[in-house]
């Protein structure tokens, strides 16, 4: 192929230009804006990030996985993840070879036409003799590619149509912008191809755009289409570049520099500026957080997922915004699910906090002496601790707390939280638990204790859940104790969150009472009964541990799985997360996801979670709910 | 003051002219269930704040619907929003929201 430029400019390529010289300003300014709102220690840790080898392969694998290939959403469907990867990676690769074709044959080029050559190099080529082989190489790439394009495009069409063959069940719905960029990029591949298509005779082509050429030259006779046809590929690209910004579309930028942002480390700090913006620009409005928040059981709060907030807070509707927030569960399940992996209920709480973090406390009741261990806590040897609460005085309670806490070097620490107090049949069982594996410990919160402060850091007042950690904190360390265990899973998170617990092993009992079998402590016997097992949101989504419940259960029963399981659970509807939602919709919720748990007819269903038994207990007419702990100590040998 | 061996207790008489209809009704907007509470104090039975201090939704309820806006906020200023009454409510009233607007309301 000898390859000769024919023209060097041609007033087609301005609408094109326009859109893409305004894309990169917008992009450019963007970019401007999210870095300088972002908290200085947190710039610096973006800067580090940059000369730390690990996060940048991270951000290159992170950026290849989620913006090329979409790896994630193969898993969920495999027609909706070709058809986003046909899209994404067909594009990218059209661009790719675009260029390269344009340093090889067009080495001459000056900066202006390194714009626009890439995309419309077949109009300024003509090809002279016999195509090369290199030539016909990348003549070929450049259709398969366009091809690989013009699947995606045509499976986009199609899932207008039935989005359920792709998996969804509901999708969002189109602003006006959206739907603009939506028709732009329907229409920019199959023009692409038209207009290569007509041009294929002068500059030559392969499989897709000779045909094409063959077709339209025998009934058309001239080649009069070929300027219209190009014209309209420009006009179309150029309308696509100047809507982006007003689109959902303006992920396919934003999504680089939010996983960049993302893997070194920062998190949402304000709502709608720095970090969070770059969220709310990377959501593609997709939807699947759609069919998977809890929530849309009922229509009417079908506009309270996730999508709806970014796009709420993207217009700056705080109204509506608030609504959102003030209602989610903060299940988590958003979270997990979304293929951009966007952090929506960080947000939200940062917004929560807006609202709620003024709001008055007087905490002052935790530095009176009147929450002290001893009186609080409960050790099973009990005769060893009533001398020392007799003691009234503060003074007193300090010495034999130093007596204390010498004593219990090494010992396990149960907190039971305030939700398993009113579930006290986990608390029997776990003592008798305790009893059977011969285990020392002290109950540290026997006698009432104080919250652990998941539920105020989530309602947004972050000082007060400041002052609780601080003195839970105190109890924890003062007690002695090696091993803190929990059987509530919104405590368990917290705890491993945001407290310091320094040398104090955190566990949940389910982790717990895995070890004790494994460590041939507990013996537990197996029966028939069939069993399913509920993921709390805190616990499976929230803290990742799925399997450890799961072994236990498969030594005791004939565990099944449930509809939706795992990362998929769906909320129990009692969750502390959602501050608004009341009664009635909560119910609707838990009667969903009890469905989905005994659409097998287990004999029994298994949680962790005091919250998730007792609202699924509510509910529940036939099936008993079953916490793990109880059906453990019930089977033990 | 003379000692006279006892002393006059401070008036327990409910001023309604106190009561903030306004008010009242901007937190009825928000959680209309204050309406069906039945005040029977499973909430302050089970509250864990309510084991060291005066806290109580059951008092600040009656309190507020008696004018007396002060004596509801300190009622509730203890609480550590842990849900332990949501759950025991035998009117399932979403009390966790109803102490947090009440305080937003009320509380200057």
């Amino acid at each position: 192929m000898n390859e000769r430029i024919l023209h060097d400019y041609n007033d087609f390529v301005l609408p094109f230009l326009i859109g893409f010289v305004f894309i990169l300003t917008y992009l450019f300014i963007g970019l401007v804006r999210i870095i300088y709102h972002i908290p200085p220690e947190d710039r610096r840790k973006l800067l580090r990030s940059f000369i730390n080898p690990r996060i940048l392969l991270l951000n290159f694998k992170d950026i290849t996985h989620d913006c090329l290939l979409h790896i994630k959403i193969y898993k969920r469907n495999l027609l909706l993840g070709y058809m986003h990867f046909s899209i994404a990676f067909g594009w990218f690769m059209l661009i790719i070879i675009g260029h390269i074709e344009v340093l090889l044959y067009a080495p001459k080029s000056t900066g202006w036409q390194h714009l626009y050559y890439p995309i419309f190099f077949r109009y300024f080529l003509e090809q002279s003799g016999h195509t090369t082989l290199r030539g016909a190489f990348f003549f070929f790439l450049m259709d398969f590619f366009l091809l690989m394009v013009l699947v995606g495009i045509g499976l986009a069409i199609f899932k207008r149509v039935k989005s359920l063959a792709f998996g969804m069940r509901r999708t969002t719905h189109a602003s006006f912008a959206d739907t603009i960029v939506l028709y732009c990029l329907w229409a920019i591949f199959p023009l692409r191809l038209l207009a290569e298509g007509f041009t294929a005779g002068i500059s030559g082509g392969s499989f897709l755009t000779k045909p094409v050429n063959y077709i339209f030259a025998s009934f058309l006779g001239n080649d009069l289409n070929i300027m219209p046809t190009w014209w309209a590929y420009s006009i179309s690209l150029g309308l696509f570049f100047l809507a982006l910004p007003f689109s959902r579309y303006m992920h396919i930028p934003t999504e680089p520099l939010l996983i960049i942002l993302r893997n070194a480390g920062l998190k949402a700090k304000k709502i709608r500026k720095g970090f969070s913006e770059a969220e709310i620009y990377s959501c593609p409005s997709c939807g699947l957080c759609i069919d998977a928040c809890p929530m849309n059981v009922q229509i009417k709060n079908l506009k309270l997922s996730s999508v709806y907030y970014m796009r709420f807070l993207r217009c700056h509707n705080h109204q509506k915004t608030q609504r959102i927030a003030n209602a989610c569960l903060m299940c988590g399940k958003c979270v997990e699910i979304c293929p951009v992996g966007i952090d929506s209920c960080a947000i939200k709480v940062v917004e929560r906090g807006t609202m709620n973090n003024s709001v008055q406390y007087d905490y002052n009741y935790l530095q009176d002496g009147k929450i002290n261990l001893l009186s609080l806590l409960e050790t099973q040897n009990s005769n060893e601790i009533k001398p020392l609460l007799e003691k009234e005085i503060t003074q007193d309670i300090k010495i034999a707390n130093k007596d204390f806490s010498s004593k219990n070097r090494g010992k396990v620490i149960f907190f039971a939280g305030c939700m398993t107090h009113i579930t006290p049949i986990i608390i029997q069982s776990m003592k008798k638990i305790f009893a059977k594996a011969g285990i020392d410990y002290i109950f540290a919160d026997a006698n009432g204790g104080i919250c652990c402060g998941r539920p105020l850091l989530l309602a947004g007042k972050l000082d007060a859940a400041k002052e609780l950690i601080k003195k839970n904190t105190e109890l924890f360390k003062e007690s002695g104790a090696t091993t803190l265990l929990v059987s509530c899973p919104i405590c368990y998170k917290i705890f491993k969150e945001e407290y310091k617990l320094d040398n104090i092993v955190i566990l949940h009992h389910t982790e717990y009472i895995n070890k004790l079998i494994n460590d041939n402590r507990l013996q537990v016997r197996k029966n028939d009964d069939t069993l399913v097992y509920h993921d709390p949101c805190d616990l499976g989504r929230g803290s990742n541990i799925y399997e450890e419940p799961r072994n236990i259960l498969l030594k005791i029963g004939n565990l099944k799985k449930a509809e939706k399981e795992g990362k998929e659970s769906i909320c129990c509807g009692g969750s502390l997360g959602s501050l608004s939602l009341n009664r009635g919709d909560r119910v609707k919720i838990t009667q969903k996801s009890l469905q989905a748990l005994t659409y097998c007819k287990p004999d029994k269903v298994i949680t962790a979670c005091p919250l998730c038994k007792k609202t699924f207990a509510e509910q529940s007419e036939d099936i008993p709910i079953m916490d793990l702990a109880e059906i453990v100590a019930n089977n033990l040998i | 003051m003379t000692n006279f061996g006892f002393k006059l207790v401070t008036s327990s008489r409910v001023n309604l002219d106190k009561f903030d209809k306004e008010k009242f009704d901007k937190l009825l907007k928000i959680e209309p269930d204050i309406r069906i509470c039945m005040a029977c104090g499973a909430c302050t039975a089970t509250c864990s704040a309510g084991k060291f201090t005066e806290t109580s939704l059951r008092k600040a309820i009656l309190l507020l619907q008696n004018g007396d806006e002060k004596g509801a906020v300190n009622k509730l200023i203890g609480c550590m929003l842990c849900g332990k009454c949501t759950i025991v409510c035998p009117r399932s009233i979403n009390t966790r929201n109803l102490i947090n607007n009440i305080l937003k309301i009320y509380s200057k």
